[in-house]
């Protein structure tokens, strides 16, 4: 019933502009896959190509094996959920999600029966005759849902769905949308900018930035192991510190000293030497008294936020790192103007390329 | 099928159909009727090109004159609106006096009123034989003639400043408070905040009403026909060159179509660059607040704002009191009697018949293209459509006499000898009225989120069938609204049909003109009576239709 969607070496421009750069993809039947990147760099174009409201300027895209590039937005049986819901204001919940089905000519007693069905696993089978004037933010969402899973679509497209919705409302409503996904089996390409939401939505996610993916992964692989200085800027928060990698043995050993002053050896996966970029998360970084080795820096600010102590630290070369620390591991909250020493676990962190678009470690 | 044959698939869908259709219907229509009317005014009617006419509009008096005239009845008017509507509409947002949504009323209907029932029912009041003249006469009184320059000029200004009015208003009531509150806080008087503040944010405003006023006064025909008398404008001219049987004459009613087509044309063009390029986007979240006034004041400034208005609706109360009036030839005499509804009913039922069978359909087919064209406009948006864009709207520079005379000089030999036809004034009639529902239509069609239909073709629908289940449901209400009012513009035209009617198809404004002419006053009267009612109740209707969502301008 579901299609694996295959996208090959696609391309949208608009003029001389490139929203859409040589973007490859290979969905899988019933998957729940995420478009994830900043403001303006490509989803919504890459997801209205496949729905077919944008047309494809180069490159492939399937269903199965069907080519879809030249059929029709109306004949291309995906189900799409618009940002603003896009309900039809002049027909009722019922007639709103029975729409599809009279288009595909559906028997009526068969309409009926998918209608209700529909409307009550979205848990709105008592609205069915309110006009969508009368309904709420949240409400209308599940009516756009309804309808467009009614007619069980080969893939369904989402554009930032949740995002017209309050925050209370955002997290209940992605939890009905993953059930749904999960029951229905059904290949889901869900478009956000809200990383939060990627992250507890999706199978895998594609980090896109200037209509480029930047990394197509899973969510804990794309949040431990970033590929590049993008993705580990973009998914949670990171420090960079700059180093050198001052040599390197043959079992890829690598000595790599911190500009902040701190030297250690770990293992590398590339054979490289020279300048490089560390990233640390902030709940890697290890706090230690200030006579024990590691990068000397001094607390800058605090603020206590009931679970965890956030910390700004400054470091011996005037740069300004965030570490965290858990409230169960501690005692005290460190005050202002304590000097410190910070260290990590190796295998925590991850080193990059001096240009940021490679990860090395 | 690869990638490169779907792109270069010729589409000939609906779509391109009816923008095909609508390119073909307007240049046989409406561009070959204006080049034919240009060719008419520079050709020596042997083939060969001539200057002759224009050269002789410019030097002789008589001909150029009637520009001087257009020109100086159309700017005085403007003014004189301009001096009545922009205090109205400030009394009437910032003070609280009695009757606003009367004024109201009562102006939005002196706006729609049948173009020239205001100089009908000043002739009625102060012409020659006029019952306030005559009431005068007996106390031995003269009063100045109403006829020539002063009398249009008076009728003009109580039949379009409702123009200002209603803009000016509109965008006093839409400045927020807070912008006028912040010059309050930095230390601004009150006549110092309205000159500095006030005044240049509605200025953009302003300038589009004054320009409506100018355009319509300059196009406007009954009025300075039945009261210029010898007091001649374009538009006249244009009706009597062209009506009078001495040859030679097309040709210079031609050019002087020309010139008038070419004055109309630069003042839309000065429009364009010079005011609406600073246009002040207002969405007030906190209306202006209402001054509260004494009593004394009050009752003052809603006498003022209620003279004004009444003196702007008199014309449809004199029409009607006086369709019931007895009356002996062209003499009104004493006592009330149906007499001039049986006259017109017994004498003229077809031109009745014949205005609102041809407004109907004439009303349908703008409905109909005004909701495909606007569409193509919106969504389709191409080079072709950018030109059939200004063809449409074309004829906003194209005064009703001219069209007229244009298309009596393209259509009256075969192979499409239209002339004295249905056909042609339904044609005229639908030329005429549809910018207006296209406008209407386009701002309407912006204001429906394009996802709505592409959810729709989403779930299976094709595009040509979303627009008929989705897109035209969603418009209809919008476009009603604006069908009604040309509906009402339409039973109302004059211009054009006394160009264009023929012995069968005359209509109930054509008759009215001819009663009057001929001095009948009562079937006139009664005559203008159905429109004035007829115009009522469709406002009425539109009130319904619209629930005050769509302005009347
Ligand atoms: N019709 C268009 N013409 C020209 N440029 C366009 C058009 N549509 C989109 N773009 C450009 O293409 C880029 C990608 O737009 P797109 O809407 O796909 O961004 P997005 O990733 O969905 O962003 P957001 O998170 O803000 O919705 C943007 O820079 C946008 O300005
Ligand atoms: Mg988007």
């Amino acid at each position: 019933m579901s299609y694996n969607v295959k996208i090959c070496n696609v391309i949208k421009r608009y003029g001389d502009f490139t929203a859409v750069n040589d973007v490859s993809l290979d969905i899988k039947e019933g998957e729940f896959f995420t478009l994830l990147g900043p403001s303006g760099c490509g989803k919504t174009t890459l997801l209205r190509m496949i729905a077919g409201f944008n047309s494809i300027d180069e490159g492939k895209i399937f269903f199965g094996d069907k080519l879809i590039n030249n059929i029709d937005a109306h004949k291309r049986d995906v189900g799409m959920v618009f940002q603003n819901y896009a309900i039809f204001p002049h027909l009722n919940v019922y007639d709103n999600v029975a729409y599809g089905l009279k288009a595909r000519k559906v028997p009526k007693d068969e309409i009926h029966t998918r209608v209700m069905e529909a409307l009550k696993t979205v848990q709105i089978e008592d609205l069915k005759n309110r006009k969508p004037s009368e309904l709420s933010g949240g409400q209308q969402q599940r009516v756009a849902l309804a309808r467009a899973i009614v007619i069980k679509p080969g893939v369904l497209l989402m554009d930032e769905p949740l995002s017209n919705l309050d925050a209370k409302l955002r997290i209940q409503m992605r939890t009905v949308i993953r059930k749904l996904q999960k029951e229905l089996n059904i290949t889901t390409i869900y478009v956000t900018h809200d990383q939060e939401e990627a992250l507890a939505i999706s199978d895998r996610i594609a980090i896109m930035n200037k209509g480029r993916l930047m990394q197509v992964d899973k969510p804990t692989t794309i949040y431990q192991k970033p590929e590049n200085i993008f993705v580990a800027g973009f998914i949670g928060t990171s420090n960079f510190i700059d180093g050198t990698v001052t040599k390197i043995d043959g079992d890829m050993t690598a000595n790599i000293k911190l500009n902040a002053g701190l030297e250690f050896s770990m293992k590398l996966k590339k054979n490289i030497t020279g300048p490089v970029q560390i990233s640390i998360r902030p709940e890697q970084f290890i706090i230690k008294d200030a006579n024990e080795p590691g990068i000397s820096g001094e607390i800058q600010m605090y603020t206590f936020l009931g679970d965890f102590v956030a910390y700004e630290v400054e470091l011996s070369n005037g740069q300004t790192v965030n570490v965290n620390e858990y409230t169960k591991d501690i005692e005290f909250v460190r005050p202002i103007g304590e000097k410190v020493s910070l260290t990590f676990d190796t295998n925590k962190i991850n080193v990059f390329t001096q240009d940021g678009t490679e990860v090395v470690s | 099928m690869t990638a490169k044959a779907g792109k270069f698939k010729l589409r000939f869908d609906f779509w391109s159909i009816v923008k095909y259709t609508a390119i073909v219907l307007l240049i046989v229509f409406l561009v070959y009727p204006t080049f034919r009317l240009f060719f008419l005014s520079i050709s020596d009617n042997k083939g060969g090109f001539t200057l002759k006419y224009f050269k002789t509009f410019f030097t002789k008096a008589y001909y150029y004159r009637t520009l001087k005239n257009s020109f100086a009845t159309s700017g005085i008017t403007t003014v004189f609106a301009i001096l009545l509507g922009v205090p109205m509409a400030y009394i009437t947002t910032r003070y609280n006096i009695w009757l606003k949504k009367t004024i109201d009323i009562l102006v939005i209907m002196s706006l729609m009123s049948p173009p020239f029932i205001g100089a009908y029912s000043w002739i009625v009041l102060l012409g020659r034989n006029g019952f306030v003249t005559k009431l005068f006469e007996k106390i031995g009184i003269t009063i100045p003639p109403i006829y020539g320059f002063g009398g249009i000029v008076l009728v003009f200004t109580l039949k379009y400043f409702p123009y200002v009015y209603l803009y000016v208003s509109g965008a006093l009531k839409s400045i927020d408070r807070s912008l006028e509150e912040a010059a309050e806080n930095l230390g601004s008087g009150k006549l110092r905040r309205i000159l500095t503040i006030t005044l240049p944010v509605i200025m953009p405003t302003l300038g589009a009403s004054a320009i409506m006023v100018f355009m319509s006064s300059l196009a406007d025909f009954g009025t300075p026909m039945l009261i210029g008398e010898g007091y001649k404008v374009l538009p006249v001219l244009v009706y009597e060159e062209f009506m009078s049987e001495m040859g030679g004459n097309a040709n210079m009613a031609g050019a002087l179509s020309i010139i008038v087509i070419l004055c109309s044309t630069t003042v839309l063009l000065l429009q364009k660059y010079v005011i609406s390029r600073k246009n002040y986007m207002m969405n007030a979240t906190r209306p202006p607040a209402v001054i509260e006034v004494s009593k004394g004041k009050k009752l003052l400034l809603t006498s003022l704002c209620m003279f004004v208005t009444i003196l702007a609706f008199l014309p449809q109360v004199v029409v009607i009191v006086t369709s019931f009036i007895k009356t002996n030839g062209p003499i009104f005499v004493e006592g009330f009697s149906l007499g001039s509804y049986e006259k017109i009913f017994y004498k003229i039922p077809k031109n009745i018949a014949n205005t609102f069978i041809f407004s109907f359909i004439a009303i349908a087919i703008i409905v109909v293209f005004g909701m495909l064209l606007s569409y193509l406009f919106v969504k389709r948006k191409s080079k072709t459509t950018g030109m059939l864009d200004v063809l449409v709207m074309l004829p906003y520079v194209i005064p009703g006499a001219v069209l007229g005379v244009s298309m009596l000089v393209a259509f009256n030999k075969p192979p499409l000898m239209l002339s004295g036809t249905a056909a042609i004034m339904i044609i005229a009639y639908v030329i005429r009225k549809m910018p207006h529902t296209v406008r209407s239509s386009t701002a309407i069609l912006y204001q429906i989120d394009p996802s709505i239909e592409e959810a729709s073709i989403n779930l299976g629908v094709s595009p040509m069938k979303t627009f008929f289940k989705i897109t035209a449901p969603m418009m209809a209400p919008g476009v009603l609204s604006g069908a009604i009012l040309s509906w009402i513009t339409t039973i109302n035209e004059l211009s054009s049909s006394i160009m264009l009617y023929g012995g069968k198809t005359a209509t109930i404004s054509v008759s009215i003109y001819t009663e009057v002419v001929r001095s009948n006053y009562g079937t006139a009267a009664a005559l203008a009576s159905i429109l004035t009612v007829t115009t009522m109740l469709s406002l009425v209707l539109f009130n319904r239709v619209s629930k005050g969502k769509v302005s009347v301008v």
